[in-house]
């Protein structure tokens, strides 16, 4: 189905639950052009009052991460607990670093 | 309830249960996935006010929601012949509920200052409904209508098949005119004003032709329907005649 040059354009959809929160992605649709893509988020990812805000990004746009590379460019963190910064001393009183 | 305020609420009710019916037809059938569910959405949303308005025109009488929905033949239905032409093709589709968003919308914000506390925040829900709709419908016309040359005819073909159905929309009779005096109904002259507007402005948008005001099909609001009522009654109300009083 996604080989069909008549299909519309693939979008991803972020949704925003609440005023304040960061905006999550959801799935993806289709749609002609942002506005149909927003309206179509609309209808199919807050039918239960899951949005107070959407997001469509065109899924051309999102450029992604090769799974071959995760090896060389995630592993190396594995080994390197001194970036976590779990050898201080918080200081008394302090509620928030 | 006086007579008059069961008759009117019976109409608003018609009118949003048929349309409901039409749409949810396109369930499973879309033209694609996001507006099957977009028309399912619209469907819910249209059966959710007439279940409000059945439950409400039903306690005068001693009906239930579903006695009125299920137990009424097609003389006792008093919607518009709009609402129960078939959905055709898409574009046929999109324009009836276009031509009924563009009064349903004025309507329901004329309702929300009825002198009726209840058909008052029954419309007050469908106010925020009714916008989206009408702007979906909108956009689907803009789209057909200044887009290939044959969703532009197709527009224009389904404008013109409906066309005949939107004068009974604003017809004014015994009942209408008693609750406009009553407070209870908005003035239709001014819900007219509004539709055409919106329709002036939509079908300008979409490149589209009004078409000529000529022959305005009528009788809906008496109870005389085209042929198409029957088999959705039917459709509708087959189960509950088998099976009366079975739930599940």
């Amino acid at each position: 189905m996604s080989d069909n040059p008549n299909n519309w354009p693939l979008w991803e959809i972020f949704i925003q639950s609440k005023r304040g929160l960061d905006h999550k992605h959801v799935g993806s649709l289709h749609a002609a052009d942002a506005g149909m893509a927003i309206a179509n988020a609309r209808d199919v990812y807050t039918r239960r009052q899951e949005g107070s805000s959407i997001w469509a990004v065109k899924s051309e746009h999102i450029h992604a991460s090769r799974p071959e590379d995760a090896a060389s460019f995630f592993d190396p963190a594995d080994d390197k607990i001194y970036r976590h910064p779990t050898f201080y001393t918080v200081p008394e009183g302090a509620k928030y670093i | 309830m006086s007579q008059a305020l069961n008759t009117y609420t019976l109409r608003l009710a018609d009118d949003l249960l048929i349309l409901s019916h039409r749409l949810s037809e396109w369930c499973g059938h879309g033209p694609i996935l996001e507006e099957d569910i977009a028309l399912t959405n619209r469907a819910l949303d249209h059966l959710g006010e007439a279940r409000n308005l059945l439950t409400y025109a039903g306690q005068a009488i001693g009906k239930s929601e579903d006695e009125l929905a299920y137990g009424r033949m097609e003389r006792w239905y008093t919607n518009v012949k709009l609402v129960e032409q078939p959905n055709g093709d898409y574009a046929h589709t999109i324009v009836r509920s276009f031509l009924f968003d563009a009064y349903h919308l004025p309507l329901a914000e004329g309702l929300t200052r009825s002198t009726d506390a209840q058909l008052a925040a029954i419309a007050a829900k469908a106010v925020k409904e009714a916008t989206y709709h009408l702007r979906h419908s909108s956009e689907w016309l803009v789209r057909f209508g200044d887009g290939t040359a044959e969703s532009h005819q197709r527009a224009h073909a389904a404008l013109a098949d409906l066309w005949t159905f939107t004068g009974e929309l604003f017809e004014t009779d015994a009942v209408g005119d008693a609750m406009v005096k009553a407070g209870v109904a908005p003035e239709m002259a001014a819900i007219k004003a509004a539709w055409n507007n919106t329709v002036d402005t939509v079908l300008a948008q979409a490149t589209l032709e009004r078409p000529v005001d000529g022959f305005m099909a009528t009788g809906g609001r008496k109870g005389l329907h085209t042929e198409h009522l029957g088999f959705i009654l039917a459709d509708m109300q087959h189960v509950t005649r088998a099976y009366p009083g079975a739930s599940w």
